[in-house]
């Protein structure tokens, strides 16, 4: 199978480079309301004002009725009210609607999945059946995926791209990107280490939690022990023999220093306690994925300062480890003091980023209140995942990701009339506007679609 | 994926045990609900269609009146400040200056918006249930690519705790298909969303059952490394050599009946109990629900459908129908669509957000469906996306009229719009009450009606279902499972 299949990938690799629909980042499509194209810009670009809309900065210019945005450099460099506009800059008038920093969605496989179920797209799954801490994501971002325009044009900006659970307790490394029209999205990498407690559901061949609890200790022990004699790894007596491969225990090194997160997929509550036990105990910075009976331990995340990834529309008891899921999920934890990050449908969260504001919409339905839902998907991931200093609210120095809605963003019915990311206006298009396009005129059948 | 979707292809399948019921008779044709097979008597010209007859009863309710709500009929009109009556099951009249029943229980509707109960036409709740575990899995019979012998309504398990959780999305309705794992993977079962310790007793009364076939990916996944189909091609053969012995299975009955007509001794053929579900489906008393993506197949599957005279009732999950939305129109098909599901599998790649409108715009009959058990608690959300998404290309659609896409269209796809599916006078009485535009998501089913009973009230926890498996779940706590969940 193997070589037929990278003789399969090449013919589509060089598929891809001819595809004019790829091509569309260069193509000199129009701004709604500027005269910036999506094209290079050059290193000093006049400045962008974003005029008369409800600004919700989360920040320090809070909420403003009627105010502006100014951006120079891809930068955000003044919010407030009434903002001089200068010679040659591009003006978006927002009309009076309401304007947020660009949305995060904490755990998708944007970049690195194009289709889930052709594998040959997908590298989001790691192979080993044991432990894959050192499978990192950033080493597989592919800007032109279809599904970053498709995904930015509903307003998602930054993203928390991440593995996917497969046989082993650990199972590799998150990266933060963002989506904006460039060749390198990576914003960080290294941004946790994913792993699980507790079954997956009925395909899981991970075997029992004691199962799972040794070997996630051991891991760790045995990383603690590498770091300890690093230097002596391949002498006698040194540490060798462990099981854990060293590419692993190399992956694991800022997570038992504390410095990065420990991403624990979990949904039951007495191993969400367990958890926080173990990782209080030995000072690891602690995240939850999952968390669907989060609320029912929401004293002691909230204790610990743990901040977890949920799906908030998940309310049945798909598994006996989320016997408790509820709607209220989200708003219980948030009532609590959890630091709450949402994730987008979860069956497929990447093809789903864009419903990351129904998840938050659905969390503010049942209980959530509507401003710590819309800092779910901005404010507090940045801060969460390490990027709080360049996004996650609008404020001065930070980049210009941008949001302008014909209505309330986290409403299953808007949609971003603007989207700029890292100061660049995006061009509201993506291969699935060109298919609306191309068939929404059935009627005229002079030339077949193709020519359209 | 974190979550399962709900199309799983188990290879584990279960073991379907079908036992016939005593010695060979054949059992003829019901005409109504209610008549039992002890009845049998006379043979009848007609393959038999009512083995597990529905026990369905609508429960007791009083005379109801909604006063002052925004109305979406269903029929493409909205009223506003409008009052609906509900008496003995049944829609009695809806539209301004309403009389009060006599002894009527009188519910304001200031601000709260009222629609036809929600119709699911594509669900796997109770055949692929919560918990979702291999001993619970029991929607694809994955042991040979054509079933049709097998019936989503004998796997159905009435406990399922999903069931409630659509009710609380305001779902009164749904269609129970087996999975697509198989070219024929047998008949679905069209059930009302009450709480029942039997599937017979959710069974929707006269409803037709519909014929689970699929396109595509799914089967050949499943069977390329079983013998086959391995591929489209593959598929296309696979079920024009199922009708063509169903069509000669028909033949051969329709010349024993003939036979016994005219007097002549002669004996029955040997019952089988897949090509009798084929025959009724060329008969017509079957329709086809078949899932399909692409669009050059569902026009591969209309010209199937053609040469051997069986009716396609809609093309499921038709993430493509966008592209030959004229084609459906003119053959009379329906399109069941997602909102925004795309790219999970190669055949989804190429859906669109506005699929759904632009199949509408198109003229034929286009609507929502779920396939997911968290996705049927908010179809009034998913229709909103697609409403949106048809209003951002250009297209003038009104909440009036996208509300069909959840209560008519489905209705009419599964031959029940005589009963259900619009707020008109002598029809069930499957009403929602909504707490404000159903397309918000910010709105939630407040009131939930079955027959003109109240079976869900958000703000009632005694009016709020809870199945036997969550009974006593999480011990010590208050909340443990129920519609409101």
């Amino acid at each position: 199978m193997k070589p037929a299949t990278l003789i399969f990938t090449a013919a589509v690799l060089c598929a891809f480079a001819i595809s004019p629909a790829l091509a569309q980042g260069d193509a000199p499509l129009a701004a709604p309301t500027g005269d910036v194209t999506a094209t290079q810009l050059p290193p000093t670009t006049p400045p962008i004002i974003i005029r008369h809309g409800k600004i919700y900065s989360l920040g320090a210019a809070g909420t403003l009725d009627d105010g502006d945005i100014r951006i120079d450099n891809g930068k955000i460099t003044a919010v407030g009210k009434n903002l001089s506009v200068p010679a040659g800059a591009t003006v978006i008038d927002a009309k009076g609607k309401p304007v947020t920093p660009g949305l995060m969605a904490s755990y998708t496989q944007l970049g690195i999945q194009e289709i889930e179920m052709v594998n040959e797209t997908n590298d989001s799954e790691g192979d080993s059946d044991i432990n894959t801490a050192a499978f990192d994501v950033a080493d597989a971002i592919n800007p032109n995926s279809t599904l970053i325009p498709i995904a930015r044009i509903a307003g998602v900006t930054r993203s928390l791209i991440a593995p996917e659970p497969n046989n082993g307790v650990f199972f590799g490394q998150a990266a933060v990107i963002h989506l904006g029209d460039s060749n390198d999205l990576l914003v960080k990498r290294h941004a946790g280490v994913f792993a699980t407690i507790g079954p997956l559901g009925a395909d899981t061949q991970r075997g029992t939690r004691p199962d799972t609890w040794s070997l996630f200790r051991e891991t760790l022990n045995d990383a603690r022990e590498y770091w300890a004699q690093r230097a002596g790894y391949h002498k006698p007596g040194g540490s060798r023999d462990q099981r854990s491969k060293r590419i692993d225990l190399e992956a694991l090194g800022p997570v038992i220093r504390g410095e990065e997160p420990l991403i624990i997929y979990a949904n039951r509550a007495s191993d969400i306690r367990q958890i926080i036990t173990y990782c209080t105990a030995n000072k690891l910075k602690l995240v939850i994925l999952g968390a669907q009976e989060g609320w029912m331990a929401a004293t002691e995340l909230a204790k610990a300062d743990v901040p977890v990834i949920v799906d908030a529309r998940l309310n049945l008891p798909n598994s006996f480890s989320e016997i408790g899921a509820t709607l209220q999920n989200a708003a219980r934890m948030d009532a609590a003091g959890v630091r709450v990050m949402f994730m987008p449908a979860s069956d497929d969260p990447a093809q789903y980023a864009r419903t990351i504001t129904q998840v938050a919409g659905n969390a503010v339905a049942n209980g959530m209140p509507w401003a710590h839902a819309l800092a779910a998907i901005t404010k507090v991931p940045a801060e969460v995942w390490g990027i709080g200093d360049s996004y996650g609210t609008l404020d001065p120095g930070k980049d210009a990701d941008i949001v302008v809605w014909d209505g309330d963003p986290l409403e299953v019915t808007s949609a971003p009339t603007a989207v700029l990311i890292k100061g660049k206006n995006i061009p509201l298009v993506s291969r699935q506007t060109a298919l609306q396009e191309r068939y929404k005129n059935l009627s005229d059948k002079t030339m077949p679609f193709a020519y359209r | 994926m974190l979550q399962g979707k709900g199309m799983p292809i188990w290879g584990a399948a279960a073991i379907v045990i079908v036992t016939l019921i005593g010695a060979w008779a054949l059992i003829p044709q019901m005409e109504g609900p209610g008549k039992s097979a002890s009845t049998v008597a006379v043979v009848k010209d007609a393959f038999p269609n009512d083995e597990f007859p529905t026990t369905y009863k609508r429960l007791a309710s009083k005379p109801t009146i909604i006063q002052n709500a925004t109305i979406l009929t269903g029929t493409d009109k909205e009223i506003a400040e409008a009052s609906i009556v509900m008496q003995d099951g049944k829609i009695i009249a809806v539209g301004t200056d309403l009389t009060v029943p006599d002894g009527a229980m009188i519910i304001d509707g200031k601000g709260k918006f009222v629609t036809p109960g929600v119709i699911d036409i594509h669900s796997h709740l109770g055949v692929y249930p919560s918990p979702s575990e291999p001993a619970t899995a029991d929607g694809n019979e994955a042991t040979n690519p054509v079933t049709a012998n097998v019936r989503a309504e004998n796997s159905v398990w009435p406990q399922d705790p999903g069931f409630s959780r659509a009710l609380a999305g305001g779902v009164t309705t749904l269609e129970i298909l087996p999975g697509s794992a198989n070219l024929i993977g047998g008949r679905s079962v069209v059930l009302k969303n009450v709480a029942a310790r039997t599937v017979q007793a959710m069974k929707f009364p006269d409803a037709p059952y519909g014929l689970k076939m699929a396109c595509g990916e799914n089967p050949k996944r499943v069977y390329g490394d079983k013998g086959g189909p391995s591929t489209w091609m593959g598929d296309v053969a696979g079920y024009r050599a199922a009708f063509a012995k169903a069509d000669a299975y028909r033949h051969k009955w329709r010349h024993y009946w003939k036979a016994k007509h005219a007097g002549k001794d002669a004996d029955p053929p040997d019952r089988d109990l897949g090509l009798e579900t084929l025959a009724l489906v060329l008969d017509k008393k079957i329709a086809v629900q078949m899932h399909c993506y692409r669009a050059d197949q569902m026009a591969t599957m209309i010209d199937v459908s053609k040469e051997f005279g069986f009716r396609i009732a809609a093309f499921h999950h038709a993430t493509e129908a966008y592209k030959v939305a004229d084609l459906l129109r003119e053959n009379n098909i329906c399109a069941v669509m997602w909102a925004d599901w795309w790219g999970f599998k190669m055949e989804a790649y190429d859906a669109v957000p506005a699929g759904l409108a632009m199949v509408d715009a198109a003229g034929a009959c286009a609507m929502i469906h779920s396939d997911d058990p968290i996705g049927i608690q908010r179809l009034n959300q998913e229709v909103a996306k697609a409403m949106a998404a048809g209003r951002r290309i250009g297209l003038k659609i009104t909440r009036a009229h996208a509300v069909a896409w959840m209560t008519r269209n489905p209705a009419k796809a599964l031959g029940i719009l005589d009963k259900v599916g619009t707020l008109e006078k002598g029809k069930m009485a499957d009403v929602v009450m909504w707490s404000g535009d159903p397309f918000s998501v910010y709105s939630h089913a407040e009131k939930v009606f079955i027959d003109g009973a109240l079976l869900y009230d958000r703000d009632d926890p005694r009016l709020s279902p809870r199945s036997d498996f969550e009974l006593g779940q999480l011990p010590g706590r208050a909340h443990t499972g129920g519609a409101g969940q």
